[in-house]
Protein backbone atom coordinates (compact mmCIF):
# COMPACT_ATOMS: atom_id res chain seq x y z
CA UNK A 1 0.00 0.00 0.00
CA UNK A 2 0.94 3.64 -0.82
CA UNK A 3 2.41 5.50 2.11
CA UNK A 4 0.34 8.00 3.09
CA UNK A 5 1.22 11.70 3.29
CA UNK A 6 1.08 12.04 6.35
CA UNK A 7 -0.23 9.46 9.26
CA UNK A 8 -0.65 10.23 13.01
CA UNK A 9 -0.24 7.64 15.09
CA UNK A 10 -1.44 7.93 18.96
CA UNK A 11 -0.65 11.44 19.06
CA UNK A 12 -1.36 13.30 22.36
CA UNK A 13 -0.75 16.73 23.10
CA UNK A 14 -1.27 18.98 26.25
CA UNK A 15 -0.73 22.26 27.19
CA UNK A 16 -0.12 22.28 31.07
CA UNK A 17 -3.05 20.66 32.30
CA UNK A 18 -5.25 20.81 28.93
CA UNK A 19 -5.34 17.73 27.51
CA UNK A 20 -5.44 18.93 23.79
CA UNK A 21 -5.23 15.99 21.64
CA UNK A 22 -5.91 12.79 22.94
CA UNK A 23 -4.47 9.73 21.36
CA UNK A 24 -5.00 11.00 17.43
CA UNK A 25 -4.68 8.32 14.55
CA UNK A 26 -5.33 8.49 11.30
CA UNK A 27 -4.02 9.03 7.53
CA UNK A 28 -3.93 11.74 5.04
CA UNK A 29 -3.52 10.11 1.69
CA UNK A 30 -1.31 11.50 -1.07
CA UNK A 31 -3.56 13.70 -3.73
CA UNK A 32 -6.74 13.84 -1.47
CA UNK A 33 -7.94 17.07 0.14
CA UNK A 34 -8.61 16.31 3.74
CA UNK A 35 -11.04 18.04 5.84
CA UNK A 36 -10.69 18.33 9.64
CA UNK A 37 -13.77 19.32 11.20
CA UNK A 38 -14.44 20.12 14.79
CA UNK A 39 -15.79 22.77 17.08
CA UNK A 40 -14.62 25.62 18.52
CA UNK A 41 -11.30 24.41 20.63
CA UNK A 42 -11.55 20.68 19.66
CA UNK A 43 -8.05 20.63 19.22
CA UNK A 44 -8.13 20.80 15.12
CA UNK A 45 -5.63 23.83 14.69
CA UNK A 46 -3.32 22.69 16.84
CA UNK A 47 -3.33 19.07 15.35
CA UNK A 48 -3.04 20.33 11.67
CA UNK A 49 0.50 22.29 13.38
CA UNK A 50 2.16 18.89 14.43
CA UNK A 51 2.19 18.32 10.53
CA UNK A 52 5.18 20.62 9.80
CA UNK A 53 6.40 20.74 13.56
CA UNK A 54 5.07 23.54 14.75
CA UNK A 55 4.07 21.75 17.83
CA UNK A 56 5.53 18.48 19.17
CA UNK A 57 3.44 15.94 20.65
CA UNK A 58 4.39 14.92 24.24
CA UNK A 59 3.63 11.01 23.06
CA UNK A 60 2.96 9.53 19.23
CA UNK A 61 4.58 10.16 15.92
CA UNK A 62 4.09 12.17 13.00
CA UNK A 63 4.90 10.53 9.72
CA UNK A 64 5.34 12.95 6.59
CA UNK A 65 5.77 10.48 4.19
CA UNK A 66 7.18 7.75 5.88
CA UNK A 67 9.69 10.36 8.42
CA UNK A 68 8.57 10.74 11.89
CA UNK A 69 9.30 14.32 12.57
CA UNK A 70 8.93 14.43 15.87
CA UNK A 71 12.43 14.26 16.84
CA UNK A 72 13.54 16.54 14.38
CA UNK A 73 14.74 19.73 15.77
CA UNK A 74 14.27 23.19 13.66
CA UNK A 75 16.92 22.53 11.69
CA UNK A 76 16.11 19.54 10.17
CA UNK A 77 12.24 20.09 9.59
CA UNK A 78 13.24 22.83 7.21
CA UNK A 79 12.69 19.97 4.34
CA UNK A 80 9.77 19.15 5.77
CA UNK A 81 8.50 23.06 5.69
CA UNK A 82 9.89 23.41 2.20
CA UNK A 83 7.59 20.74 0.91
CA UNK A 84 4.51 21.94 2.84
CA UNK A 85 2.99 25.17 2.66
CA UNK A 86 0.80 26.38 5.34
CA UNK A 87 -2.33 29.33 4.96
CA UNK A 88 -2.76 30.47 8.80
CA UNK A 89 -6.03 31.65 9.83
CA UNK A 90 -5.45 35.26 9.74
CA UNK A 91 -3.36 35.09 6.87
CA UNK A 92 -0.21 35.69 8.77
CA UNK A 93 1.49 38.63 6.63
CA UNK A 94 4.18 40.17 7.37
CA UNK A 95 3.18 43.79 8.41
CA UNK A 96 6.44 45.30 7.90
CA UNK A 97 6.58 44.03 3.54
CA UNK A 98 4.32 44.62 0.77
CA UNK A 99 2.47 42.20 -0.88
CA UNK A 100 5.20 41.30 -3.80
CA UNK A 101 7.95 40.57 -0.41
CA UNK A 102 5.26 38.21 1.27
CA UNK A 103 4.36 36.35 -1.18
CA UNK A 104 8.71 35.88 -2.36
CA UNK A 105 9.61 35.22 0.79
CA UNK A 106 10.24 31.99 0.34
CA UNK A 107 12.02 32.28 -2.50
CA UNK A 108 14.37 34.98 -1.05
CA UNK A 109 14.93 32.86 1.47
CA UNK A 110 15.48 29.17 -0.15
CA UNK A 111 16.69 29.81 -3.85
CA UNK A 112 19.03 31.65 -5.59
CA UNK A 113 16.80 33.02 -8.30
CA UNK A 114 17.20 36.96 -9.59
CA UNK A 115 15.73 39.73 -8.54
CA UNK A 116 13.11 39.44 -11.66
CA UNK A 117 12.95 35.36 -11.64
CA UNK A 118 11.30 36.01 -8.17
CA UNK A 119 9.41 38.64 -9.37
CA UNK A 120 7.39 36.90 -12.02
CA UNK A 121 7.24 33.99 -9.95
CA UNK A 122 5.44 36.15 -7.33
CA UNK A 123 3.53 37.61 -10.20
CA UNK A 124 2.37 33.97 -11.41
CA UNK A 125 1.27 32.81 -7.42
CA UNK A 126 -1.35 36.26 -7.42
CA UNK A 127 -2.57 35.33 -10.81
CA UNK A 128 -3.37 31.89 -9.58
CA UNK A 129 -5.12 33.44 -6.69
CA UNK A 130 -6.92 35.53 -9.29
CA UNK A 131 -5.15 38.93 -7.59
CA UNK A 132 -3.01 40.95 -9.84
CA UNK A 133 -1.74 44.51 -9.54
CA UNK A 134 -1.16 44.52 -5.94
CA UNK A 135 2.39 43.83 -5.52
CA UNK A 136 3.00 47.26 -4.14
CA UNK A 137 0.05 47.02 -1.08
CA UNK A 138 0.40 46.89 2.22
CA UNK A 139 -1.11 44.09 4.18
CA UNK A 140 -2.79 47.13 5.78
CA UNK A 141 -4.34 47.99 2.59
CA UNK A 142 -5.96 44.54 1.87
CA UNK A 143 -9.30 43.21 2.71
CA UNK A 144 -9.80 39.89 4.19
CA UNK A 145 -10.54 37.85 1.68
CA UNK A 146 -7.50 39.93 -0.15
CA UNK A 147 -5.29 38.56 3.06
CA UNK A 148 -5.96 35.23 2.24
CA UNK A 149 -5.93 35.12 -1.25
CA UNK A 150 -2.27 36.62 -0.59
CA UNK A 151 -1.30 34.45 2.29
CA UNK A 152 -2.50 31.44 -0.03
CA UNK A 153 0.30 32.80 -2.73
CA UNK A 154 2.64 32.93 -0.43
CA UNK A 155 1.92 29.15 0.69
CA UNK A 156 2.39 27.77 -2.95
CA UNK A 157 5.42 29.70 -3.89
CA UNK A 158 7.41 27.64 -3.11
CA UNK A 159 5.72 24.71 -4.95
CA UNK A 160 4.91 22.63 -2.41
CA UNK A 161 3.68 19.26 -2.44
CA UNK A 162 1.05 19.62 0.56
CA UNK A 163 -0.94 22.69 1.80
CA UNK A 164 -2.35 23.51 5.17
CA UNK A 165 -5.45 25.63 5.78
CA UNK A 166 -6.18 26.61 9.01
CA UNK A 167 -9.91 27.97 9.10
CA UNK A 168 -9.83 29.36 5.46
CA UNK A 169 -12.81 30.73 5.35
CA UNK A 170 -13.09 31.91 9.42
CA UNK A 171 -14.29 35.79 9.48
CA UNK A 172 -15.18 35.99 5.72
CA UNK A 173 -18.60 36.68 4.15
CA UNK A 174 -20.10 34.03 2.26
CA UNK A 175 -19.26 35.20 -1.06
CA UNK A 176 -15.98 35.60 -0.43
CA UNK A 177 -15.89 32.22 1.72
CA UNK A 178 -17.10 30.43 -1.70
CA UNK A 179 -14.33 32.24 -3.39
CA UNK A 180 -11.95 31.02 -1.07
CA UNK A 181 -13.63 27.17 -1.18
CA UNK A 182 -13.22 27.70 -4.96
CA UNK A 183 -9.80 28.13 -4.81
CA UNK A 184 -9.38 25.53 -2.49
CA UNK A 185 -10.56 23.64 -5.17
CA UNK A 186 -8.84 24.75 -8.16
CA UNK A 187 -5.13 24.43 -6.19
CA UNK A 188 -5.98 21.11 -5.35
CA UNK A 189 -7.12 20.29 -9.69
CA UNK A 190 -4.00 22.77 -10.95
CA UNK A 191 -1.32 22.08 -8.68
CA UNK A 192 -1.90 18.30 -7.64
CA UNK A 193 -1.12 18.82 -3.94
CA UNK A 194 -2.79 17.02 -1.06
CA UNK A 195 -4.23 19.19 1.47
CA UNK A 196 -5.57 19.69 4.72
CA UNK A 197 -8.18 21.90 5.39
CA UNK A 198 -9.43 22.37 9.51
CA UNK A 199 -13.11 24.30 9.38
CA UNK A 200 -15.66 24.30 11.67
CA UNK A 201 -17.51 25.81 8.10
CA UNK A 202 -19.60 22.46 7.14
CA UNK A 203 -20.09 24.01 4.04
CA UNK A 204 -17.19 24.81 2.81
CA UNK A 205 -16.01 20.74 4.60
CA UNK A 206 -18.50 19.36 2.29
CA UNK A 207 -17.62 21.32 -1.01
CA UNK A 208 -14.38 21.04 -0.66
CA UNK A 209 -13.33 17.61 0.95
CA UNK A 210 -12.60 14.34 0.01
CA UNK A 211 -12.40 13.06 3.15
CA UNK A 212 -13.70 13.90 6.95
CA UNK A 213 -12.26 13.41 10.13
CA UNK A 214 -14.12 14.46 12.75
CA UNK A 215 -12.51 15.84 15.91
CA UNK A 216 -14.48 15.82 19.17
CA UNK A 217 -12.85 17.02 22.46
CA UNK A 218 -9.41 15.55 21.53
CA UNK A 219 -10.50 12.26 19.81
CA UNK A 220 -11.02 11.64 16.14
CA UNK A 221 -14.58 10.25 16.41
CA UNK A 222 -14.98 9.69 12.59
CA UNK A 223 -12.80 9.49 9.30
CA UNK A 224 -14.23 8.57 5.87
CA UNK A 225 -15.71 10.39 2.62
CA UNK A 226 -18.16 12.91 2.71
CA UNK A 227 -21.26 10.90 1.95
CA UNK A 228 -19.73 8.67 4.98
CA UNK A 229 -19.70 11.40 7.22
CA UNK A 230 -23.45 12.28 5.99
CA UNK A 231 -24.65 8.69 6.90
CA UNK A 232 -22.27 8.21 10.06
CA UNK A 233 -24.34 6.82 13.07
CA UNK A 234 -21.97 8.70 15.04
CA UNK A 235 -24.23 11.25 17.23
CA UNK A 236 -21.81 14.30 17.74
CA UNK A 237 -20.60 14.09 14.37
CA UNK A 238 -24.86 14.00 13.26
CA UNK A 239 -25.11 16.45 15.34
CA UNK A 240 -22.74 18.98 13.96
CA UNK A 241 -23.47 18.29 10.86
CA UNK A 242 -26.88 18.93 11.57
CA UNK A 243 -25.92 22.22 12.95
CA UNK A 244 -27.61 21.18 16.80
CA UNK A 245 -25.77 21.79 20.10
CA UNK A 246 -23.96 18.58 20.90
CA UNK A 247 -25.22 17.78 24.80
CA UNK A 248 -21.77 17.70 27.02
CA UNK A 249 -20.21 20.01 24.62
CA UNK B 1 6.33 28.39 45.81
CA UNK B 2 7.45 25.24 43.94
CA UNK B 3 5.96 26.29 41.20
CA UNK B 4 7.08 29.73 41.17
CA UNK B 5 10.72 28.16 41.02
CA UNK B 6 9.92 26.01 38.51
CA UNK B 7 8.31 28.56 36.23
CA UNK B 8 11.40 30.80 36.94
CA UNK B 9 14.26 28.32 35.88
CA UNK B 10 12.10 27.49 33.25
CA UNK B 11 12.40 30.91 32.08
CA UNK B 12 16.00 31.42 32.64
CA UNK B 13 16.43 28.00 30.69
CA UNK B 14 14.15 29.28 27.39
CA UNK B 15 16.44 32.75 27.52
CA UNK B 16 19.51 30.52 27.64
CA UNK B 17 18.48 28.72 24.87
CA UNK B 18 17.51 32.16 23.07
CA UNK B 19 21.19 33.27 23.42
CA UNK B 20 23.01 30.46 22.50
CA UNK B 21 20.68 30.39 19.33
CA UNK B 22 21.34 33.30 18.47
CA UNK B 23 25.01 33.23 18.78
CA UNK B 24 24.80 29.71 16.69
CA UNK B 25 22.78 31.67 13.92
CA UNK B 26 25.42 34.45 14.14
CA UNK B 27 28.00 31.96 13.21
CA UNK B 28 26.76 29.51 11.02
CA UNK B 29 24.91 32.16 8.06
CA UNK B 30 26.05 35.62 8.11
CA UNK B 31 23.54 38.44 9.17
CA UNK B 32 21.55 39.96 7.04
CA UNK B 33 23.66 42.94 5.77
CA UNK B 34 20.41 44.98 5.00
CA UNK B 35 18.23 44.01 7.77
CA UNK B 36 21.45 45.16 10.34
CA UNK B 37 22.16 48.39 8.62
CA UNK B 38 18.01 48.91 9.04
CA UNK B 39 18.28 47.99 12.52
CA UNK B 40 21.20 50.06 13.15
CA UNK B 41 19.22 53.23 12.03
CA UNK B 42 15.81 52.47 13.88
CA UNK B 43 17.57 51.40 17.33
CA UNK B 44 20.45 53.71 16.92
CA UNK B 45 20.31 56.81 14.94
CA UNK B 46 16.33 57.86 15.79
CA UNK B 47 17.85 57.25 19.94
CA UNK B 48 19.94 60.30 19.20
CA UNK B 49 17.45 62.61 20.42
CA UNK B 50 16.76 61.28 23.06
CA UNK B 51 20.44 60.34 24.45
CA UNK B 52 20.91 64.35 23.36
CA UNK B 53 18.63 65.42 25.77
CA UNK B 54 19.46 63.14 28.30
CA UNK B 55 22.87 63.99 28.37
CA UNK B 56 23.07 67.81 28.34
CA UNK B 57 21.06 68.03 31.41
CA UNK B 58 22.62 65.43 33.01
CA UNK B 59 25.90 67.50 32.56
CA UNK B 60 24.06 70.37 33.72
CA UNK B 61 22.50 69.46 36.85
CA UNK B 62 26.03 67.62 37.59
CA UNK B 63 28.00 70.55 37.24
CA UNK B 64 25.78 72.15 39.55
CA UNK B 65 25.04 70.30 42.26
CA UNK B 66 28.54 69.16 42.45
CA UNK B 67 30.12 73.17 42.25
CA UNK B 68 27.25 73.48 45.40
CA UNK B 69 28.53 71.03 47.43
CA UNK B 70 32.04 71.83 46.36
CA UNK B 71 31.87 74.92 47.18
CA UNK B 72 31.62 74.37 51.16
CA UNK B 73 35.29 72.75 50.69
CA UNK B 74 36.45 75.57 48.46
CA UNK B 75 36.74 73.08 45.91
CA UNK B 76 34.39 74.34 43.20
CA UNK B 77 37.47 74.41 40.47
CA UNK B 78 37.08 70.60 40.44
CA UNK B 79 33.55 70.57 39.08
CA UNK B 80 35.13 70.01 35.14
CA UNK B 81 37.00 66.59 36.68
CA UNK B 82 34.17 65.29 38.44
CA UNK B 83 32.04 65.95 35.86
CA UNK B 84 34.12 64.34 33.62
CA UNK B 85 34.47 60.99 35.54
CA UNK B 86 30.93 60.80 36.72
CA UNK B 87 29.70 60.98 33.26
CA UNK B 88 32.22 58.93 31.53
CA UNK B 89 32.86 55.94 34.17
CA UNK B 90 29.02 55.83 35.49
CA UNK B 91 26.30 58.02 34.05
CA UNK B 92 26.59 58.15 31.11
CA UNK B 93 26.43 54.52 29.89
CA UNK B 94 24.01 53.60 32.82
CA UNK B 95 21.34 56.51 31.69
CA UNK B 96 22.13 55.95 27.71
CA UNK B 97 21.15 52.84 28.34
CA UNK B 98 18.21 53.19 30.86
CA UNK B 99 16.58 55.68 28.59
CA UNK B 100 17.52 54.08 24.99
CA UNK B 101 17.04 50.44 27.03
CA UNK B 102 13.43 52.04 27.20
CA UNK B 103 12.99 52.91 23.66
CA UNK B 104 14.17 50.32 21.80
CA UNK B 105 13.53 47.66 23.65
CA UNK B 106 9.71 48.93 24.27
CA UNK B 107 9.83 48.81 20.26
CA UNK B 108 10.96 45.31 20.10
CA UNK B 109 8.74 43.59 22.58
CA UNK B 110 6.14 45.21 20.99
CA UNK B 111 6.81 44.45 16.76
CA UNK B 112 8.01 40.80 17.99
CA UNK B 113 5.50 40.10 20.47
CA UNK B 114 2.52 41.61 17.92
CA UNK B 115 3.98 39.16 15.06
CA UNK B 116 3.50 36.51 17.29
CA UNK B 117 0.37 36.80 18.90
CA UNK B 118 -0.22 37.20 14.62
CA UNK B 119 0.88 33.71 13.77
CA UNK B 120 3.77 35.66 11.72
CA UNK B 121 6.22 34.55 13.59
CA UNK B 122 4.97 30.92 13.14
CA UNK B 123 5.09 31.99 9.89
CA UNK B 124 8.42 32.83 9.09
CA UNK B 125 8.84 28.85 10.70
CA UNK B 126 6.24 27.22 8.27
CA UNK B 127 8.47 28.58 5.59
CA UNK B 128 11.38 27.00 7.03
CA UNK B 129 12.84 30.68 8.17
CA UNK B 130 14.65 31.04 11.75
CA UNK B 131 12.95 34.07 13.37
CA UNK B 132 15.69 33.91 15.45
CA UNK B 133 17.94 34.91 12.14
CA UNK B 134 15.74 37.18 10.64
CA UNK B 135 14.79 39.04 13.80
CA UNK B 136 16.78 38.19 17.23
CA UNK B 137 20.21 38.59 15.96
CA UNK B 138 19.90 41.90 12.96
CA UNK B 139 18.48 43.62 16.38
CA UNK B 140 20.68 42.44 18.83
CA UNK B 141 23.86 43.48 16.64
CA UNK B 142 22.80 46.34 15.67
CA UNK B 143 22.16 47.13 19.61
CA UNK B 144 25.35 46.04 20.61
CA UNK B 145 27.28 48.54 18.03
CA UNK B 146 25.22 51.65 18.36
CA UNK B 147 24.75 51.79 22.09
CA UNK B 148 28.66 52.23 22.92
CA UNK B 149 28.41 54.73 19.93
CA UNK B 150 25.38 56.20 21.64
CA UNK B 151 27.50 56.26 25.35
CA UNK B 152 30.66 58.11 23.51
CA UNK B 153 28.08 60.62 22.27
CA UNK B 154 26.19 61.49 25.68
CA UNK B 155 29.98 61.62 27.25
CA UNK B 156 30.60 64.49 24.92
CA UNK B 157 27.29 66.02 25.07
CA UNK B 158 27.03 66.00 29.21
CA UNK B 159 30.45 67.55 29.34
CA UNK B 160 29.86 70.27 27.19
CA UNK B 161 26.18 70.75 29.05
CA UNK B 162 28.66 70.93 32.35
CA UNK B 163 31.02 73.62 30.21
CA UNK B 164 28.00 75.19 29.67
CA UNK B 165 26.93 75.74 33.66
CA UNK B 166 30.52 76.56 34.38
CA UNK B 167 30.82 79.35 32.16
CA UNK B 168 27.75 80.70 32.57
CA UNK B 169 26.71 80.42 36.19
CA UNK B 170 30.20 79.32 37.94
CA UNK B 171 31.85 81.79 36.10
CA UNK B 172 34.86 79.21 35.01
CA UNK B 173 36.75 80.44 31.23
CA UNK B 174 36.08 77.55 29.29
CA UNK B 175 39.38 76.33 28.77
CA UNK B 176 40.11 76.23 32.55
CA UNK B 177 37.03 73.48 32.64
CA UNK B 178 38.29 71.69 29.39
CA UNK B 179 41.73 71.16 30.95
CA UNK B 180 40.32 69.99 34.15
CA UNK B 181 38.40 67.42 32.16
CA UNK B 182 40.93 66.38 29.36
CA UNK B 183 43.23 66.02 32.82
CA UNK B 184 40.76 63.97 34.78
CA UNK B 185 39.64 61.24 32.04
CA UNK B 186 41.87 58.43 31.30
CA UNK B 187 41.38 55.86 28.52
CA UNK B 188 41.09 52.72 31.21
CA UNK B 189 37.74 55.19 32.49
CA UNK B 190 36.20 55.64 28.86
CA UNK B 191 37.03 51.50 28.26
CA UNK B 192 35.36 50.32 31.26
CA UNK B 193 32.43 53.03 30.72
CA UNK B 194 32.10 51.32 27.18
CA UNK B 195 32.73 47.59 28.52
CA UNK B 196 29.18 48.26 30.73
CA UNK B 197 27.40 49.28 27.94
CA UNK B 198 27.97 46.36 25.42
CA UNK B 199 27.18 44.21 28.57
CA UNK B 200 23.72 46.32 28.58
CA UNK B 201 23.12 46.37 25.16
CA UNK B 202 23.29 42.47 24.99
CA UNK B 203 20.58 42.84 28.36
CA UNK B 204 18.25 44.86 26.66
CA UNK B 205 18.42 43.05 23.36
CA UNK B 206 17.46 40.07 24.27
CA UNK B 207 15.08 40.56 27.20
CA UNK B 208 13.10 42.10 24.49
CA UNK B 209 13.30 39.76 21.95
CA UNK B 210 12.73 36.65 24.72
CA UNK B 211 9.69 38.58 26.32
CA UNK B 212 8.36 39.86 22.60
CA UNK B 213 8.63 35.84 21.30
CA UNK B 214 6.85 34.56 24.32
CA UNK B 215 4.29 36.98 24.75
CA UNK B 216 0.93 35.52 24.82
CA UNK B 217 -3.05 36.55 24.51
CA UNK B 218 -3.45 39.50 21.83
CA UNK B 219 -2.92 42.85 22.32
CA UNK B 220 -3.39 42.48 26.04
CA UNK B 221 -0.26 40.00 26.48
CA UNK B 222 1.31 42.53 24.08
CA UNK B 223 1.12 45.44 26.35
CA UNK B 224 2.19 43.51 29.50
CA UNK B 225 5.42 41.98 27.46
CA UNK B 226 6.23 45.39 27.01
CA UNK B 227 6.00 46.70 30.33
CA UNK B 228 7.80 43.57 31.74
CA UNK B 229 10.97 44.55 28.92
CA UNK B 230 11.14 47.71 30.43
CA UNK B 231 11.17 46.86 34.06
CA UNK B 232 13.30 43.52 33.11
CA UNK B 233 15.93 45.50 31.22
CA UNK B 234 16.05 48.41 33.83
CA UNK B 235 16.66 46.89 36.63
CA UNK B 236 19.13 44.10 34.97
CA UNK B 237 21.56 46.92 33.71
CA UNK B 238 21.41 48.52 37.28
CA UNK B 239 22.24 45.72 39.14
CA UNK B 240 24.61 44.16 36.71
CA UNK B 241 26.38 47.57 36.97
CA UNK B 242 27.34 47.16 40.52
CA UNK B 243 28.99 44.28 39.09
CA UNK B 244 30.16 45.03 36.39
CA UNK B 245 31.97 48.58 38.53
CA UNK B 246 33.79 46.07 41.06
CA UNK B 247 34.83 43.79 38.28
CA UNK B 248 36.55 46.82 36.41
CA UNK B 249 37.78 48.61 39.25
CA UNK B 250 40.01 45.62 40.27
CA UNK B 251 41.64 45.85 37.54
Amino acid sequence: METPFVRFEEVHKSFGAKKVLQGITFDIRRGETMVVLGGSGSGKSVLLRHIIGLHRPERGRVLVEGEDIVPYDEEELVPVRKKIGMLFQGGALFDSMDVADNVGYGLREHTTLSHEEIREAVRKKLALVELSGVEHLMPSELSGGMRKRVALARSIAMEPRGILYDEPTTGLDPVTAATINDLIRSMQERLQVTSVVVTHDINSALYVGDRIAFLFEGRMLFVGTVDEAKQSPEPALRQFLSGRVHRGA
Amino acid sequence: MTGGATRALEQVGAFSILIARSARETVRRRPEGSVVLDQLYQLGVLSVGIATVTAMFTGMVLALQTSYSLAVYGAKFFVGDIVALSLVRELGPVLTSLMVGGRVGAGITAEIGTMNVTEQIDAIRAMAASPVRKLVVPKVIAIVIMLPVLVVLSDFVGILGGLLMAVTTLNQPAAFYMQHVIKAIHPEDILSGLGKTVVFALLIGFIACYKGLTATGGADGVGRATTETVVASSLSILISDFFLTKLFLAF
